[in-house]
Order: C-alpha cells, then sequence, then structure tokens
C-alpha cells in the first residue's frame, strides 16, 4: 500500500490548539457538562459576507481547513473529505423549528441550505474554488476514520498527491438537551480534571474541527504516517482484546512495539469498561493517554485524537495532561488510537513516526 | 412610514445576519442588492418569505421583487399601500 503521510494538522477545539507551536501548554479547565470550541477570529480566515450565512461547525471547519492547508503550503488539494457525526445541528434545530413555529409555512431558505451535512466540504470547496472531489461521511462516530479510510483508498489507487480530511461536530442546543434527558451527557457539571475518574453514566459534550493535509510524499514538516485504519460497529467486550491483537498482528506489529496508546476514555461509568479491559490487560505496560476530558465527546472527537497522536510524534513530547498511567516511552515511534462511543462505532488507528 | 422604515432596517439586520452593520448604516434610498448592501439572490427569497409572514403579502412574480426590494423607502412605500396584516 502507498504510504500516507500527515503534513499538516490543524484543530480548532474547547483548548487553545489554534496555535501549533503549543501543544496543550496551557489547558483550560471547565466544570461543566457541555463546553464549547474557542472562537478563532473568523474574519481573518472567511470573508464577513459568506460568514454571515455560517454557524459554527461550518466556521471552524472552514477556519481548521484553511490553517491546515498552509501549514503544508498546499494552495488547491486534490481531495476534499469531510467527517461529521451530526452534520450542521444548529440550521437544522433553526429550520425544524421554524417549521413547527410557522404550521410549516413561511419557510427561509438559508438555514435548510446550510442545514445539510455537506455543508462543510461544500463551504471550504468554494472558498477555495476547488472542483475537486468533494465527500462528506456520516458515520457516527466513526464518521473521520471512514474519511481516512476512504484517503488511504485514494493514495493506494495513486489517484491524488494531497487530500484535506477533517472531521468536524456543532453543539446544538435542542439536540443537547435531548441527549440530557436520555442520560448522553451527565446530569451533573464534571471538572476537566475529575471526567475520567467519574463513577455515573453520561459524558460531557464537546464540539471542534481537526483538519489535516495528507500526502503521498514525506516532506520536512511531515508529522508522521498513517499506517492503517480498522472500522468495527460492534464488539463484544470480551472480545475487544482479540480484535486489538488481530489489528497489531494485520500490521507485523507486537504489543510491546506500541510506544503509547490513545483511549477515547470520556468517563462514561456504562461505557469505559472498553477501555478499562485494554488498560488493564493488554497495555498495562503501555503508556497510555486519553484526551476526551479536555475537549468532550462528539462524533468527531476522534479526530482530535488523531490531532495529539500526530502532535507527539513530530513533537515525540506528551503533555502531562494526557497521561492517565505511569508508564512512560523514550521515543515514539508507533501510536495506536483505539475510540468507541456507547459500546458501537469502534476504531483503530496505527500512527508511525516517520 | 418613519416607524417601518426603521422596523424593516432591523429585520433586515436579524434576518440576514448582517452583523457588522448597524441601522445607521443603511439609507433608507440605499440600494440594498448590488452596490449598496451587497444582498444576494438567497437574500431576495428571504425577504419575499418576510413580506408574506409578517406583513401578509404575496409575491407571485419574482420579478417583482427586483422593484420593490430596490431600497427601504421603496420597501416600506409598497408595503404600506399592499399590507394585509
Amino acid at each position: 500500500m502507498n504510504s500516507c503521510y500527515i503534513n499538516s494538522v490543524a484543530c480548532v477545539s474547547a483548548q487553545n490548539t489554534l496555535r501549533n507551536d503549543h501543544f496543550l501548554e496551557e489547558v483550560v479547565f471547565y466544570d461543566e457538562n457541555i463546553i464549547s470550541a474557542i472562537n478563532p477570529v473568523y474574519k481573518e480566515y472567511i470573508p464577513p459576507a459568506a460568514a454571515r450565512r455560517m454557524a459554527k461547525g461550518v466556521k471552524i471547519g472552514v477556519v481548521a481547513s484553511a490553517m491546515a492547508l498552509k501549514e503544508a503550503y498546499i494552495t488547491i488539494p486534490d481531495a476534499i473529505i469531510t467527517g461529521t457525526g451530526m452534520g450542521c445541528l444548529q440550521d437544522s434545530e433553526k429550520f425544524v423549528s421554524s417549521m413547527i413555529t410557522n404550521d410549516e409555512q413561511f419557510l427561509t431558505p438559508t438555514s435548510f441550505i446550510q442545514s445539510t451535512h455537506n455543508t462543510v466540504g461544500a463551504q471550504i470547496a468554494l472558498g477555495l474554488q476547488c472542483k475537486a472531489y468533494n465527500f462528506s461521511y456520516v458515520n457516527g462516530a466513526v464518521s473521520f476514520e471512514s474519511c481516512l479510510i476512504d484517503a488511504q483508498l485514494m493514495f493506494q489507487e495513486q489517484e491524488v498527491k494531497h487530500i484535506l480530511v477533517g472531521g468536524v461536530d456543532e453543539h446544538g442546543a435542542h439536540t443537547n438537551n435531548l441527549h440530557k434527558l436520555i442520560g448522553h451527557i451527565k446530569k451533573e457539571p464534571v471538572s476537566t480534571v475529575q471526567l475520567l475518574n467519574s463513577k455515573t453514566p453520561g459524558t460531557i459534550f464537546g464540539e471542534g474541527a481537526s483538519f489535516f493535509l495528507l500526502s503521498d510524499k514525506k516532506e520536512h514538516g511531515s508529522y508522521g504516517k498513517l499506517v492503517d485504519v480498522e472500522i468495527i460497529n460492534t464488539i463484544k467486550l470480551e472480545n475487544i482484546i482479540d480484535r486489538v491483537l488481530h489489528f497489531l498482528n494485520r500490521n507485523g506489529i507486537s504489543v510491546e512495539d506500541i510506544d503509547a496508546v490513545i483511549l477515547g476514555n470520556n468517563g462514561d461509568v456504562e461505557f469505559d469498561n472498553y477501555y478499562n479491559k485494554l488498560q488493564d490487560g493488554l497495555f498495562k505496560n503501555t503508556q497510555q493517554l486519553a484526551y476526551k476530558h479536555l475537549f468532550g465527546e462528539y462524533n468527531t472527537v476522534s479526530a482530535t485524537g488523531f490531532w495529539v497522536g500526530a502532535k507527539i510524534l513530530k513533537s515525540q513530547t506528551v503533555p502531562n495532561v494526557l497521561k492517565i498511567n505511569n508508564k512512560r516511552s523514550n521515543s515514539y515511534k508507533n501510536i495506536l488510537l483505539y475510540n468507541q462511543y456507547r459500546g458501537e462505532n469502534h476504531s483503530f488507528v496505527l500512527l508511525q513516526s516517520c | 412610514m418613519e416607524a417601518l422604515k426603521l422596523e424593516l432596517k432591523e429585520k433586515i439586520i436579524e434576518q440576514l445576519n448582517l452583523e457588522d452593520i448597524s441601522i445607521e448604516e443603511i439609507g433608507d434610498n440605499d440600494p440594498l442588492f448590488g452596490d449598496g448592501l451587497g444582498l444576494d439572490s438567497i437574500d431576495a427569497l428571504e425577504l419575499i418569505v418576510m413580506l408574506d409572514k409578517d406583513y401578509g403579502i404575496k409575491l407571485t412574480d419574482p420579478k417583482e421583487g427586483k422593484k420593490i426590494f430596490e431600497s427601504v423607502a421603496i420597501m416600506a412605500a409598497y408595503i404600506t399601500e399592499n399590507r394585509t396584516k
């Protein structure tokens, strides 16, 4: 398979991730159950005339994509692949509530036009005037990983040289209320430092956008290499170790070769057991990291996990705030990411230094 | 009429998300499309819906909109003459 290099990264999140010369040195601590992405200075990236119709998810997606392209010195990519679990929620909610309020009459076009799941990818392309392949994946918590698989296949077919890949999701007030009602969001506010030790159901919700420029060739500033991705819809808890071993085996590496495992623990007592089983078993001697206590849970937060992995490979450092056990690695060559949401949409991603 | 013009300016700013524009910046006779506020065809659709919803005016011929939405003053005069609510 052709190599797939991560040549730039960009992340808009609830943390100070806008500057790539920083890596979580200054952590923003929250004591809430819904945390929002920190707004970039949108005017630096989006003309005000275009920004006025964009909800937050579109704007942070456009900003993150622009940052990723800039860092890689690429003006127009050969493909744009966007993952989003819930799409443009704010405009969807606006459109649907307007239908209800106005008895299905007087429907205004803007929120409807902007409410579709492919709006982010489309707005990125419009801004760049990029007429290349443009695809959006809406596959719950593996939306971003679906993009990675698509990108890998395109490189394998030697169809492209540079692909812009990203994941984005935004808050929707009504949707969040529903998630609170059904217990997906914790009833009580939880502090950033306490979340991973929480003993209650649900988690904290976040939002954000992470974009990457993937290329078929290594550049001077490359972060690392995307080696493999696997998506599995459901795994029985008792089979999780076998599935990890199978993934490592197909890449010809062992548990001992993994320098750090980045896990998707989100403090949900009902579903963190998948991670706990690996933490206490297969990876008990491996450096374990977590990130969702800083960014919140959302369908494409695994793209932020990917950002964390890429940053570690390039900087060869791990911020203390990510460490969840006392094992340490001297250097970072192989990093495994494992994520799932509520026991479904499991994904394994293997990153390697280059 | 002055109150209606002010109301229209507020609605245009709010419904078209013209965050960086204040009421004072929209002159009664400034063109809304093209060189003036720079509104486009999607905005025109929003304004057609607004006329229907808030003033009970149904525009059946989209060409009418071009004349009616020329400026706030022209809009206000048309609404005063044709409003049903």
